[in-house]
């Protein structure tokens, strides 16, 4: 069994942009936002960057391939600079490369950038691209992910035996929830509380979900920083240290899209990531152990079968753990205190930085009280790239020192 | 003894109300008010010529092998290819074998017979065992002609060898005249016609007479010995006439389809004899006349097999699974009549790339996946290292069919964002039976049809059309099935 990179790895510093329909922003201003925020944070200069990752997922709409674009945007010195790309786990990681420099000795100071400007697409949602290459573009449906992501309620209403009702009710009130800590957060695309009745009669996108259960389409970009923890201890003496506990990911091996075993009502994944990164971490009991959730809503039916994915809710349980309020704000595990994917928004490369973002700075304990997660310990990062058949799960857990 | 070893008709599940075309375009030409009767079958949006020949050739090959096929012949006058050979198309989504002889017949809507006598001579000169015929038209008039009010869509697939026939080949008769009637020059898309009363008194009148005079002469046959005339002509006037004229009885003569379907060009000759073959008694003389700048008359006799022959209905069937259709927008859409706002989200980048279908062709065209030799774990789209976690065989596999095996419905939506003619999308996982899953587009069905675990099978549909490059890309979608699904 290899050891991992529980505590080996520090955040020093963290920055966000603002999330949103950035019209009059290009890529490299949403980069330098967060850049700035960054490297006030950690207290460093650009000079003392060794190397950098940057994850982007839509290429071809923003910043094109390889690490040009974030090189010459921050005119980082001749530094190496590698473009990653995992789906919607691509900030992910972009952390993870760095994190494994750190780790590995190669280097010690060293950024993960994530950037994705959705908004220059031209209309509404992704683009149409050969995501799973040509030939998956010539037997498969000409898809949206909201229509492939709501295939799990429809899977999940039979494999559970759980009504429609009571599975739009329970998504129904994940995007309530979103909505109210969106609301608070000033750096989150969505910021307006809704009602339930709102959400609940939006408009079908893709049966069952309707316009609410899809997140913001978004532009912007997050960063961290990582050393070791020595280097943290001398750099911020004074303040408490976020280290990584786990940091895992798992990819579909095709048994979900062509093999018969799996019945489609959640994401296979999700489990084989969450259980090494739970070894990983050293946690035993994740309902418990676990402070507060940034899980990838994408969509609200996501976020609901995440919930057992994840080990937290029993197979069966999310919806009424859902409606019992227990990933609410106050609840025993706080869901998505910065409003999620559903309202924080989404730009794909920079999500998993952004949830860090979250839990980086609840554990720090930044926030003003009204959205505050009252001293957490630990927080766990998920993202779920692709589609429920085929996809790239990554998940993060970080805590205090 | 040469003759008909099988028959189907499709008849694509819309049908639109031909008032409906009397209230949107009765403004501009009154006279189409004269053929606002019945219902004409309108082709689904992902449907042309192509894929309604294929769903009559499934049929047709119900209960026959595939790769017993020795040739075969396509006729339409709607070819979505001038070069390119159309009936490859349909021979890849039947699942035949590669060594066939294949052609595509066109230029007349005689062109099916003209497929069918191939297809009989073929099998009559030795050159093979089994041919089939298929045709398919989906033909265009212009927005508020006649043309547009009789034409309708339709495939029929005749399978024809040298045993086990229901229907002996007795013989024919043909003529050939540059008679313009009708005519679509090489880059029009909407058919032209010369005046009504010419086409009617000196086009059916005259040259259908001929063509049974001619082959009773030729076989020495009386007109009262024809148990069926088979023949297509969308004048009912006209029709009557050639009865009367001929002194046929009226149980003689077979419907014409027109009130259900429409003339559906090409196919129209074999649809009416595939239907006269479902009523079609041991000993009846069944005479096929088509018309189309001449015309080709064809002499059958039904032998004792056909009391043996299964599931006779394969027109009726077809016709009787209909949905009402009322929206003429929808109907001009989807035959880009009208142009209408996909999104931008509707233009994306649609090459298809010839040189990776050419090395799928198989896993496209006839749906084969792969069944592993170790663990018999059927999979697709076809593997060389078993899907099947516990097994992981590497290059153990044996080829598979899979299109006519059903499968059932593991999960399912209707998505209102993905550019379609027929919004909403409606696509989802499914099982096939036997083993192996894919996430697939289903076709002629709305939301409400669909429950997790619902059997369906499989069509051959248009996947997309690259308006740019002119270039139309078939695969396969799921219909739901509901009992019919039990013979997979």
């Amino acid at each position: 069994m290899p050891s991992g990179i529980k505590n080996k790895v520090a955040i020093l510093g963290m920055g966000c942009s603002v999330f949103g329909e950035r019209w009059e922003d290009d890529s490299s201003d949403l980069l330098l936002e967060a850049f700035l925020e960054c490297l006030e944070d950690a207290g460093l200069e650009k000079k003392d960057i060794q190397a950098a990752w940057i994850g982007n997922h839509i290429d071809e709409v923003s910043i094109g391939k390889g690490g040009c674009y974030l090189a010459n945007s921050l005119h980082l010195p001749y530094i190496p600079v590698t473009r990653v790309e995992n789906f919607c786990a691509s900030g992910t990681e972009a952390f993870r490369g760095a994190c494994y420099a750190v780790a590995s000795g190669a280097y010690d100071i060293v950024l993960a950038a994530g950037v994705e400007k959705l908004k220059d697409i031209g209309y509404g949602g992704l683009p149409d691209s050969p995501i799973f290459g040509q030939m998956a573009r010539l037997i498969n449906p000409n898809a949206t992910a909201p229509g492939m992501f709501a295939q799990l309620a429809t899977a999940y209403e039979k494999s559970h035996n759980i009504p429609m009702d009571k599975i739009k009710k329970a998504i129904t009130h994940i995007s309530w929830k979103s909505h109210q800590n969106g609301a608070k957060n000033p750096k989150a695309h969505l910021r307006k509380e809704v009602t339930e009745s709102q959400i609940c009669d939006s408009p079908f996108v893709a049966y069952p979900l309707g316009l609410f259960d899809c997140c913001g389409v978004s532009d912007g970009s997050a960063m961290a920083i990582v050393t070791t923890p020595e280097i943290a201890a001398k750099l911020k003496p004074n303040q408490n240290r976020v280290t990584v506990k786990a940091l895992q990911i798992s990819v579909s091996s095709g048994e979900e899209l062509m093999y018969n075993r799996w019945d489609g009502s959640g994401l296979v994944t999700t489990r084989h990531a969450a259980k090494k990164a739970y070894e990983e971490a050293g946690i035993k009991n994740p309902r418990e152990e676990i402070d507060m959730i940034e899980v990838h809503d994408c969509f609200s039916i996501t976020e609901m079968v995440t919930m057992e994915d994840l080990m937290i809710s029993p197979p069966g349980q999310a919806p009424d753990d859902i409606l019992n309020g227990f990933y609410d704000l106050d609840g025993q595990v706080a869901c998505q205190p910065d409003g999620g994917l559903k309202c924080f928004g989404h730009p794909i490369g920079a999500s998993g930085l952004r949830m860090l973002y979250e839990m980086y700075n609840q554990l720090l304990q930044r926030w003003p009280e009204d959205r505050l997660v009252k001293e957490p310990k630990i927080g766990l990062t998920h993202n779920l790239g692709g589609v429920p058949s085929q996809n790239v799960c990554s998940i993060c857990i970080v805590g205090l020192e | 003894m040469i003759g008909i070893c099988s028959y189907a008709g499709y008849v694509p599940r819309y049908r639109l109300n031909r008032m409906n075309i009397v209230a949107a375009m009765g403004w501009l030409n009154p006279a189409i008010l004269m053929n606002a009767a019945g219902e004409k079958a309108v082709a689904n949006h992902d449907e042309d010529a192509i894929t309604m020949a294929v769903s009559a050739g499934v049929r047709c090959l119900n209960g026959f092998s595939p790769a017993d096929v020795d040739a075969l012949y396509f006729a339409t006058t709607t070819a979505p290819f001038k070069e390119r050979q159309n009936a490859n198309i349909v021979a890849g989504a039947l699942a035949t074998r590669e060594e066939i002889r294949t052609a595509d017949f066109s230029g007349s809507v005689k062109s099916g017979t003209a497929a069918l006598l191939s297809a009989l001579e073929h099998v009559g000169a030795g050159s093979g065992h089994k041919a089939l015929a298929c045709a398919a038209d989906c033909r265009l008039g212009k927005v508020g002609s006649v043309q547009e009010m009789v034409f309708g869509d339709s495939g029929a697939a005749i399978l024809v060898g040298d045993k086990d026939v229901i229907a002996k080949y007795v013989g024919s008769f043909s003529t050939a005249y540059d008679f313009v009637d009708h005519f679509r020059g090489a880059n029009s898309k909407y058919d032209r016609q010369w005046e009504e009363r010419w086409i009617r008194d000196l086009g059916y009148d005259r040259l259908i007479p001929e063509a049974i005079a001619g082959i009773c002469k030729k076989y020495d046959l009386e007109l009262s010995a024809i148990n069926k005339i088979i023949y297509p002509c969308y004048y009912g006037g006209a029709r009557k006439k050639i009865n009367r004229d001929l002194g046929l009885e009226f149980n003689q003569v077979q419907d014409d389809l027109m009130m259900d379907a429409g003339d559906s060009g090409s196919a129209h000759p074999l649809l009416m004899l595939a239907r006269a073959l479902e009523d079609a008694a041991p000993g009846d003389k069944l005479l096929l006349v088509s018309y189309g700048n001449g015309c080709d008359a064809i002499l059958f006799e039904v032998t004792e097999a056909i009391a043996d022959f299964a599931d006779r209905k394969r027109v009726s069937d077809s016709l009787k699974n209909s949905q009402e259709f009322d929206n003429f927008y929808k109907y001009l859409a989807w035959r880009d009549m009208l142009p209408v706002e996909l999104g931008m989200r509707g233009e994306e980048e649609r090459l298809t790339r010839w040189s990776l279908v050419w090395r799928n062709r198989k896993a496209i065209l006839s749906l084969q996946g792969t069944r592993c030799l170790e663990c018999g774990t059927q999979q697709y789209p076809p593997q060389r290292i078993c899907i099947n976690p516990d097994c992981g065989a590497i290059d153990r596999m044996e080829e598979v069919v899979l299109s006519g095996k059903g499968g059932h419905i593991v999960s399912f939506t209707s998505d209102m964002l993905a550019a379609t003619l027929n919004p909403p999308a409606i696509y989802g996982n499914i099982d096939f039976v036997g083993g192996g899953r894919l996430m697939i587009d289903f076709t002629d069905c709305t939301l409400e049809d669909l429950r997790v675990g619902m059997p369906v099978h499989f069509s051959f549909r248009v996947k997309y059309f690259d308006q740019k490059r002119d270039d139309t890309f078939y695969f396969w979608k799921a219909i739901p099935a509901g009992e019919a699904i039990k013979n997979a």
